[in-house]
């Protein structure tokens, strides 16, 4: 049976944590709210970049004069895989459930005989990847999106794998990060960024007129020159964001449970002192007047 | 959507900028400006850094500043994918000497391929803005 005094400590520190829990709670709202806005702001632009790319790709996929980016690099042997996570801890399952996704990747990979090399963005990733994969890891990158995720940011990791791409060092770009789909849930996705996965060509959708045949400017091949390393980059983006928002949404959830436990325990410690002090009391009285009454 | 006009729609990689209807459109294209009128046959084409004048109602054009993308029209739409977009009226002309300087240095402080690659691609941008400015 604990002291009154080791009780009355112990309410003081889950109250304390309580309130760090509550406070991040807090914290993670806001930043959800915030990042929620971007990812949904920057949903057109990666929509209608697929957009263009579909109509664009569509007539020049197979076409010897086809970019690499699009066309692949004629072989598979070496995959990349973007490891997306978050730079610190307490969200949850946020971090656990991306990388468990990027293991079961890389074990599928190099089950079929292919080599893998790994980027890490965000440190958790790299944490939790390095003892198993550590050999695989190519570069970490932290600090992404510290305060908000910018486009520059973005276009940095893209420029990395574009210019890995150039140099041959891998065939098949895949990413790994959590699809933001409400505050209190995230999916994890697996996305294949190089070579640049052509999108179901729907017909009903608004192509103005049966597939409309576009006039090229200056020429399909000058577009797409242009236009395949800006999707990359648009692409690793779009993931950063929703992976932003999917973080805080994690961090929100986890610390809102936290607090709710917290209080949950706050009150069974309250109950137990209670119990202990009246306790005490009794105790005492019996012998005051067990003394009183042997006199 | 009201007859004889284009549905323009602006679009950073950050957040639809502008979504409105106009006459006509002015597109600084790779290969040259085009207009666009309801109706144009479609057409997918570079863009050069330089501005878009949108034109509506008959006044003064509205004249936005966008650094190179890539444009989609339709014969209802004209839809802009810029990598940055200002209002030209926004644009500091002391501002924009000094991103041309500091993008001039770092061309040349640099020695490598890629980043001097980039900066030069930004003395592009400023000089476009500077000669926009006149």
């Amino acid at each position: 049976m604990p002291s009154l005094k080791e009780l009355r400590n112990r309410i003081s520190s889950v109250r304390a944590t309580q309130k760090i829990t509550s406070a991040m709670k807090m914290v993670a709202a806001a930043k959800l709210r915030r990042a929620q806005e971007a990812a949904e702001a920057a949903r057109p632009y990666a929509e209608r970049m697929e957009r263009m790319l579909g109509s664009l790709g569509g007539s020049m996929a197979g076409s010897a004069g086809a970019p690499k980016l699009l066309s692949g690099s004629g072989d598979d042997r070496v995959h990349l895989v973007v490891v997306a996570t978050a730079d610190r801890g307490l969200c949850g399952g946020f971090n656990g459930g991306i990388v468990r996704r990027a293991r079961e990747l890389i074990d599928e990979l190099e089950g079929a005989g292919k080599t893998v090399r790994i980027l890490c963005v965000g440190r958790k990733g790299r944490d939790q990847l390095r003892r198993l994969h550590g050999t695989k890891i190519v570069d970490i990158i932290e600090g992404v999106g510290r305060r908000s995720v910018e486009f520059a940011e973005a276009d940095e990791i893209a420029e990395r794998v574009r210019t890995m791409f150039d140099e041959g060092e891998f065939d098949v770009c895949t990413m790994v990060y959590a699809r933001f789909k409400s505050a209190i849930s995230n999916e994890v996705t697996v996305q294949q960024l190089v070579p640049a996965p052509l999108p179901e060509r729907d017909e009903g959708a608004d192509a103005g007129g049966p597939s409309a045949v576009y006039i090229y400017e200056p020429d399909e091949e000058a577009i797409l020159e242009d236009l395949l390393p800006r999707n990359v980059s648009v692409q690793v983006y779009r993931a950063l964001l929703e992976n932003a928002a999917s973080e805080h949404g994690a961090r929100m959830a986890a610390m809102d449970n936290a607090t709710r436990n917290a209080g949950d325990m706050i009150a069974r410690l309250t109950l137990q002192y209670n119990r202990t002090r009246q306790a005490m009391i009794t105790k005492e009285l019996i012998e005051i007047i067990s003394g009183a009454e042997a006199v | 959507m009201a007859d004889g006009k284009v549905a323009f729609e602006l679009v950073t990689p950050e957040r639809l900028l502008l979504s409105q209807e106009a006459d006509m459109v002015v597109v600084p294209g790779g290969a040259g400006d085009f207009g666009v009128l309801p109706r144009h046959s479609p057409l997918i084409s570079t863009v050069r850094p330089g501005t878009i004048r949108l034109h509506d109602g008959g006044g003064e054009p509205a004249e936005i500043f966008v650094a190179g993308g890539f444009a989609e029209v339709t014969p209802e739409r004209c839809t802009v994918l810029a990598e940055e977009a200002v209002p030209l009226a926004d644009l500091d002309r002391a501002e924009v000497e000094r991103e041309l300087r500091e993008a001039r240095e770092d061309a040349a402080d640099t020695d490598d391929e890629r980043r001097r690659a980039a900066a030069l691609r930004r003395a592009a941008v400023a000089e476009a803005k500077l000669a926009e400015l006149g």
